[in-house]
């Protein structure tokens, strides 16, 4: 009963960082911008969140300072590729690059520091019922903020003027320029998104999943994150489905290795990777929905002709 | 003029400017448009007429001159405001969102952004009161293009514009659904509103129109009543000059078969792709076989099949020069003795980036192997230079440098390079989709006079068109695509404008002839 809540919980807690992650990806890529620097910005919100906690005491101050910097961070990357329209590609490889170098600067003499753990939600009588109980009423504020940016996200897409914009600047930005919508505008407001969530996933790493800071220390979740994005067709549900699967095959086979199950390790650890993209690809199976889904500006640079 | 009385004109445009960096594009352009009148803007492809109407509409700045609407001096600084006054614009390549659905799509451009359901209603109402049919629900890149039209049309007119401008309005439809925007818009004059009608097609203009301003190489060279001119003399002056006729000599001799498809079946490949069915064509030497259609009715597809960009699950479905050519790829195909002009200039009949000599060598290397490649494959410069220049000078090429990018040229231009070299193989078979889009009509007379040419030498002509003018002025017989199905060519002598519009429109050959 507690190993299975255990389970359960640490799970949850490895998928949540993927989760925001791929979510805020998923707006940019919607308005047909590709930033391949998720990496980047999630370590920098790692960095950051942490370093505040560390020097305010603070991890309160150390999440929204996570949040703001890894979005200011990636302004740098909107203003390369919507203000000069460089290559997406190219400017997402580098700020991942920039990102993991800086975040070792800033970081240095914080490595080793014992952090500080964002407090768990504690609602006396709730909290304490057997199995669902810290499932459900006793986690950490992130994990309950990733999964009102799901609902959001796709109330925003789908329900809302704004997300329909930005659905039809990602389709056809030409067009969306001939029909006098801001679409330089629209794709900054949107990198930004990305750029804050994936400030709160770092945060979650540094501050709720292994609260301390090593370099490097988000080791490829922003590429997964990325890969769940086009593997979940650009929808939030999916990418929901996505994460929680990562997360799941994730705990279970370190599990599967600590009770020696008869596999080579290495194997097991290349599993989430692998049950991840069969499921995916599975699901995504229909292309005319997976077309339909598509942003077909998704990664073209956009000069408006004045 | 005629039956309106003077008064303050609706919009007037004075001395307006714009130059892009390398061409000017509107040079002291003066025009207005008085209230309830349709009012033509006739020019050859090129002659500035959408750069002129993107800046009535906001989408661009003039450099310099006066707008002025309803009397008074305005500044539109973009479409938003175009909107607010009461201009409303139909784009030539639509502006629509394939992915978005109808709705949607009409919701984005207005600009109080009402209820999703509201919306259905309006756009429902408004499609009635003027003959426009359409489903609100429909994903758009799922519709026809003069369904799509329909969108764009009543998407203007639920913000009740005193202005309409349509660009090209016609150059997509069928006659007959042409026939049933003509209604649209003498119902639109009756409500008493202007409208801006752009396009190159005499007939029309002088059917419709009540005043023309004609441009040509972004100046104003003549205003008139287009139903007081003759479609000789509007041509005229659009061009300049008097445009010489193309002459068609009936064939011959035909000869042998030289281009064949049996039973051509191509599935789908995306949710936007037409599936080809069932389609049979023989071509005899000497002859010019055209294919009409509505575009996006499979002729990119039948295309990418006969180009062999991609392969028949059958090596006789596709026949080039007496050979089974399905499973050869491009470059066996042209081997052959066949030449291929597609319809998109940029990114796939050239490469942008790459000089008009390297260009001719991406086409022929295959097939004039021994022409420009020495031992060892090294390119011979001095010899494709030489055939580049060639070409230059037969088709009139105006470019800058003796070898620039292909990218730099435009349009026109760059259709005259890449037809002319594949006319200086003087390839045995020659399929062309839509050679003269978007090139002046004195280029144009020279194109099809040189198809015309080829194939009286004893070549095997096709011609995919969607410019029915043209495919009567040189087919020897045409024939109709219409949703990934082909038509039994009928003869030049017995079709008729009629018959094949009705077949563009989906009706079977029996009920058209």
């Amino acid at each position: 009963m507690e190993i299975a809540e255990n389970i359960l919980l640490t799970i949850a807690t490895a998928s949540t960082p993927l989760l925001i992650a791929a979510l805020g990806e998923l707006v940019v890529e919607r308005s047909g911008v590709l930033n391949l620097g998720v990496e980047g910005m999630m370590v920098m919100g790692a960095v950051c969140g942490f370093v505040l906690t560390a020097t305010t005491g603070s991890p309160w101050l150390g999440l929204i300072g996570a949040v703001f910097a890894a979005a200011l961070f990636s302004l740098l990357f909107g203003f390369l590729t919507l203000s000069i329209a460089t290559n997406q590609v190219a400017s997402g490889l580098s700020l991942t690059l920039l990102g993991l170098g800086l975040s070792g600067l800033i970081g240095e003499k914080f490595v080793g520091i014992a952090g500080q753990k964002l407090p768990s939600l504690y609602i006396p009588g709730l909290s304490d019922i057997p199995l669902i109980g810290r499932l459900v009423f006793g986690q950490d504020p992130i994990f309950y903020i990733s999964l009102a940016l799901v609902v959001g996200v796709m109330w925003f897409l789908f329900r809302t003027r704004a997300g329909l914009t930005l659905r039809a600047i990602g389709d056809n930005h030409e067009s969306a320029h001939a029909l006098g919508i801001g679409v330089i505008r629209a794709r900054y407001l949107a990198v930004l998104f990305g750029g804050a969530c994936a400030g709160l996933a770092g945060a979650h790493l540094s501050l709720v999943y292994t609260p301390q800071w090593v370099e490097n220390m988000t080791s490829g979740r922003g590429w997964i994150a990325l890969a769940l994005v086009v593997f979940a067709s650009w929808r939030p549900w999916r990418v929901l489905a996505g994460a929680y699967l990562f997360g799941g095959v994730t705990i279970g086979q370190l599990h599967a290795q600590a009770l020696g199950v008869g596999i080579p390790s290495q194997l097991l650890s290349a599993l989430p990777y692998l049950a991840t993209i069969a499921v995916l690809v599975i699901i995504s199976r229909n292309r005319r929905l997976t077309l339909l889904n598509t942003p077909a500006s998704l990664g073209r640079p956009f000069v408006p002709n004045r | 003029m005629s039956h309106v009385q003077p008064r303050v004109p609706l919009l007037e445009m004075q001395g307006i400017r714009k130059e892009f960096p390398g061409t000017l594009a509107n040079d002291d352009v003066s025009l207005a448009i008085l209230p309830g009148e349709i009012h033509a803007l006739l020019g050859e492809n090129g002659a500035g007429k959408s750069t002129l109407v993107k800046m009535i509409y906001g989408v661009l700045q003039p450099d310099a001159g006066e707008m002025r609407w309803q009397g008074s001096p305005e500044h539109v600084a973009s479409p938003r405001e175009a909107r607010h006054l009461g201009i409303g614009m139909v784009f030539q390549h639509f502006s629509l969102f394939e992915a978005l659905s109808a709705a949607e799509n009409i919701a984005l451009s207005l600009d109080d952004a009402p209820e999703a359901s509201t919306i259905v209603e309006r756009a429902s109402r408004v499609s009635q009161e003027y003959g426009l049919p359409l489903d609100p629900l429909a994903m758009v890149g799922d519709l026809s293009v003069g369904e799509r039209q329909r969108i764009e049309i009543v998407r203007c007119l639920l913000q009740e514009p005193s202005l309409l401008v349509l660009d090209e309005p016609t150059s997509v439809l069928t006659p007959q659904e042409a026939e049933r925007l003509f209604e649209t818009l003498e119902k639109l004059r009756a409500d008493g509103r202007s409208i801006l009608y752009i396009s190159h097609r005499l007939e029309e203009v002088q059917r419709m129109c009540d005043r023309a301003t004609v441009l040509r190489q972004g100046r104003v060279v003549g205003a008139c009543d287009p139903r007081e001119e003759t479609a000789a003399s509007l041509a005229s002056m659009m061009v300049g000059k008097d445009l010489k006729p193309v002459e068609r000599e009936s064939v011959h001799d035909r000869g042998e078969v030289l281009f064949e498809i049996r039973h051509l079946n191509r599935p789908a490949e995306t949710p936007f792709a037409v599936a080809l069915r069932d389609i049979s064509l023989q071509v005899n030497a000497g002859d010019i076989i055209g294919i009409a259609g509505v575009a996006g009715n499979g002729q990119s597809e039948f295309f990418e099949a006969v180009s062999g960009e991609v392969l028949q699950s059958e090596p006789d479905m596709v026949r080039l020069c007496g050979t089974d050519a399905g499973a050869l790829g491009i470059g066996h195909r042209r081997a052959l003795g066949a030449a291929f002009v597609p319809e998109e200039r940029l990114g796939h009949g050239a490469v942008p980036s790459l000089s008009l000599s390297q260009n001719l060598l991406l086409s022929r290397h295959a097939s004039d192997h021994a022409e420009f490649l020495g031992t060892a494959g090294w390119v011979q410069r001095a010899r494709l230079m030489a055939k580049s220049r060639a070409v230059i000078e037969a088709l009139d090429v105006r470019c800058g440098g003796p070898d620039p990018a292909a990218g730099t040229l435009s349009g026109g231009n760059l259709q005259k390079f890449i037809i002319g070299r594949e006319l200086d193989r003087q390839p045995r078979v020659l399929l062309v989709n839509q050679p003269t889009w978007g090139v002046d009509a004195g280029a144009a007379a020279h194109i099809r006079q040189a198809l015309i040419e080829l194939a009286r030498n004893g070549s095997a002509v096709v011609l995919i068109s969607q410019d029915l003018d043209e495919l009567f002025e040189v087919c020897d017989a045409m024939a109709v695509m219409h949703d990934g199905e082909l038509s039994e060519p009928i003869p030049r002598e017995q079709a008729t404008l009629e018959t094949i519009g009705l077949l563009m429109g989906g009706a079977s050959m029996g009920s058209a002839a």
